[in-house]
């Protein structure tokens, strides 16, 4: 099949160029038609049309990529979807107009529970748009002439907001030298706030674009970005800002348990902690010896394993309040190592509403604050354990 | 004394040397103590050191005050597992020892009641059984223990121990002991003669008699000995037990009766279980009611700072934030001022 195409190859784009005449329907791609057309007319005229007109070549091309989605398709998706929203709505009760998505995602959790770990592979209802990955639209029209003017570059996008950058680029550039000319350049000192906000990932910039795009275009972009920023700071705010996404801080997102004061005037705080399968609530007291009872019975008794009453100093001993809290704990669950553990967090999260917030940072940096997330791994079938296999027998 | 204050003995001074604190060369730190005014060659520390707590001297102000026209007081000393109670006692007997009573001192009762390899049905009576081993090895320390007594004490009554050797009225408690020892099958029997003859002899009141023993809730508990026919053994069954029962029974006058509960040799017992009912079970309270409780407690912080300051000065301590205020506070939280997790934690450092 190939020697025919290339043979074809001179006249073909000479054909493209012609208008539109009725041809056969296509079922196959572009080349793979032009050959079937020169089979069939072999010799014939060679003016012939490789288009089609009502079945236009978006159907043909749409057939040869896999799991492409037309416009009408998805356009039937949404409308399927909105009136499903209001099905929703109404077998919840709820009003059809103020239906957010967060409501659709409660009502599916509690009308399709799912036990499933993988949170995505339970069921969702979401607006199409977000389920069907986003597809480019035919680049040609129906004469066959791409619409974009850089379309055989490949990634017509990437080089087009390429080309647009360093346009701006060169813009604010020449504004600067005229300022500067004029003598009127001042140094603008107004850093934009940078600061709490990040450049675009690469996975990032491909959704936008819907291109695929290599490490190195990526990286030339922000370098053209990067550069932009260092001749005027403030240039194109919105152009720039549509590229940067912000980050948000971790610590600012730890509670602070209220202190609480019991009959005697004795200020005390409360908080929960976990490890494993151990659950534990943990009272610090402010003014005490050190004493710690755990579930009524004296810690040293609790834990005759130095490791657990370790796990219970750290706390104290990084805050360097060894002596002076009294602590009641209940614990549950788990076995010493965890109900140590357990018991440590609770002490620790009880303890920020005595200390201040740059210890609390600390101690969160220490990661006396985070919940230890290991749990038992689940055995496999088919293996001895969650890792161990079977012991390998070579006959 | 006041409380608090190490009593300092020298080393290798005749009946001065009290009680090892740690020895870690020697495996059974309290045990060791069978030989208490006799001299130990201590390892490690060149000197043996004793702390001076308060229920110690609790006993000590009480058998300085006893009548001993009145039967025999017993004290119990009781508390959680690791708070000095074995020491409390080896401290009142040093006392003792130091005022000439003859000490009746049993290391540790549960020795007698499991691992006992060896068990003889008694010439002396069918039912019971020998434990030929623990009773040798019990009088040759009472022989160290209490050599000025045994040429002094004479027997009173007349002992057959086989078919060609016995012991006539008059002779001299050594010469019971000798037998004993060089006999194994009747040393068993040897004991109970010398129990019979000192529990006797102390209402004559020629001497003070200290009984003390370690571990008494072993006299009451269950043993784990089996015999041939794997039939289990009744603490009553053992001669020994049952004469050491008599002991500590306060029928008789002109001394007194220290005794030690203890958890951690304790058969069949749950970790926690402290106070006397629960060691001793119905039987053995009821046994050993009416007597006086003494709870020893974990330390005081002054007690604390010395036991850490001891440790210091002998270099014990090699860690180099033990000095330092922050390195006290951590030992003192993870040990919880029990002595014994104090003594385990401080061999690490």
């Amino acid at each position: 099949m190939a020697a025919p195409c290339v043979s074809c190859g001179a006249p073909l784009s000479y054909r493209l160029f012609l208008g539109g005449r009725v041809s056969f329907a296509r079922r196959h791609g572009v080349w793979k038609a032009a050959a079937a057309e020169l089979q069939i007319g072999a010799g014939s005229q060679i003016l012939r049309l490789r288009h089609t007109t009502g079945v236009t070549t978006k159907k043909n091309v749409a057939a040869l990529r896999r799991e492409t989605y037309t416009v009408d398709f998805i356009k039937k998706q949404i409308e399927e979807f909105n009136i499903g929203k209001r099905h929703l709505a109404n077998m919840m009760g709820e009003d059809p107009e103020t239906f957010t998505q967060e409501d659709i995602d409660r009502a599916i959790a509690y009308l399709f529970p799912s036990g499933l770990f993988e949170k995505q592979a339970r069921p969702i209802m979401k607006h199409p748009e977000q389920i069907f990955p986003k597809q480019r639209a035919v680049q040609w029209g129906e004469d066959g002439r791409p619409f974009h003017f850089l379309f055989y570059t490949g990634k017509q996008s990437y080089y087009s907001l390429m080309h647009e950058t360093y346009g701006k680029l060169l813009d604010v550039e020449k504004r600067q030298n005229q300022l500067q000319a004029k003598g009127l350049f001042s140094e603008n000192t107004k850093t934009k706030d940078l600061i709490g906000s990040r450049w675009l990932i690469k996975e990032e910039l491909e959704d936008m674009l819907v291109e695929k795009l290599s490490d190195q275009d990526y990286a030339q972009f922000i370098r053209l970005l990067e550069r932009l920023l260092t001749v005027q700071r403030d240039a194109e705010e919105e152009f720039v800002q549509q590229f940067r996404r912000s980050v948000t801080i971790q610590s600012k997102k730890q509670l602070i348990e209220p202190l609480q004061y019991d009959e005697q005037g004795m200020a005390f705080s409360t908080s929960e902690g976990k490890r494993k399968s151990a659950r534990a609530k943990a009272v610090v007291y402010e003014h005490g010896s050190g004493r710690i009872k755990v579930n009524g019975i004296d810690y040293l008794l609790y834990f005759p394993v130095m490791q657990d009453r370790e796990q219970l100093m750290f706390p104290f001993h990084f805050l360097d309040r060894l002596g002076k809290h009294d602590v009641t704990c209940t614990v549950a669950g788990g076995g010493p190592s965890s109900q140590a553990g357990a018991i440590r967090l609770a002490m620790a999260k009880a303890l920020c509403s005595f200390v201040t917030e740059e210890e609390v940072e600390w101690m969160r940096q220490a990661g006396l604050l985070t919940t230890d997330p290991r749990v038992r791994e689940r055995k496999k079938p088919g293996q001895e354990g969650a890792r161990r296999k079977f012991t390998w027998k070579k006959r | 004394m006041d409380p608090g204050r190490i009593l300092h003995t020298g080393s290798r001074a005749p009946q001065s040397v009290a009680a090892h604190l740690d020895d870690q060369a020697a495996d059974d730190g309290p045990r060791a103590v069978s030989r208490t005014s006799e001299k130990d060659p201590v390892k490690t520390f060149g000197e043996a050191c004793l702390m001076v707590r308060k229920p110690a001297l609790e006993l000590l102000h009480y058998l300085k005050n006893t009548d001993f026209a009145h039967p025999a007081v017993r004290y119990v000393l009781y508390g959680e597992k690791g708070t000095g109670k074995t020491l409390s006692l080896c401290h009142v007997i040093h006392f003792c020892a130091k005022q000439d009573w003859l000490i009746l001192h049993v290391p540790d009762a549960h020795l007698w009641v499991k691992n006992c390899r060896g068990l003889l049905p008694s010439a002396y009576d069918r039912t019971r059984l020998d434990q030929p081993a623990e009773a040798s090895a019990w009088l040759k320390n009472f022989k160290t223990t209490n050599e000025r007594f045994l040429s002094q004490i004479k027997v009173q009554g007349q002992y057959v121990w086989n078919k060609r050797e016995s012991t006539e009225r008059g002779r001299p408690l050594g010469e019971v002991v000798e037998q004993g020892l060089t006999r194994a099958k009747s040393a068993t029997d040897a004991v109970g003669v010398v129990l019979k003859e000192l529990k006797g002899q102390s209402r004559a009141g020629g001497f003070r008699l200290l009984v003390a023993v370690d571990g008494v809730n072993a006299l009451w508990g269950r043993t784990t000995l089996r015999r041939e026919d794997k039939s289990l053994v009744a603490a009553e069954e053992l001669a020994l037990v049952h004469n050491l029962r008599k002991m500590v029974r306060n029928d008789w006058h002109g001394g007194a009766i220290a005794l030690t509960l203890s958890q951690t040799g304790s058969l069949f017992k749950p970790r926690k279980a402290y106070l006397p009912q629960e060691l001793l079970g119905k039987e053995g309270f009821d046994a050993l009611d009416p007597f006086v409780p003494i709870l020893v407690s974990n330390y005081s912080p002054k007690e604390f700072e010395s036991c850490v300051q001891y440790y210091l000065e002998s270099s014990w301590l090699q860690h180099e934030k033990a000095h330092t205020e922050d390195g006290k506070k951590q030992l003192l939280f993870l040990s919880d001022a029990n002595p014994g997790q104090l003594e385990r934690l401080c061999a690490h450092l």
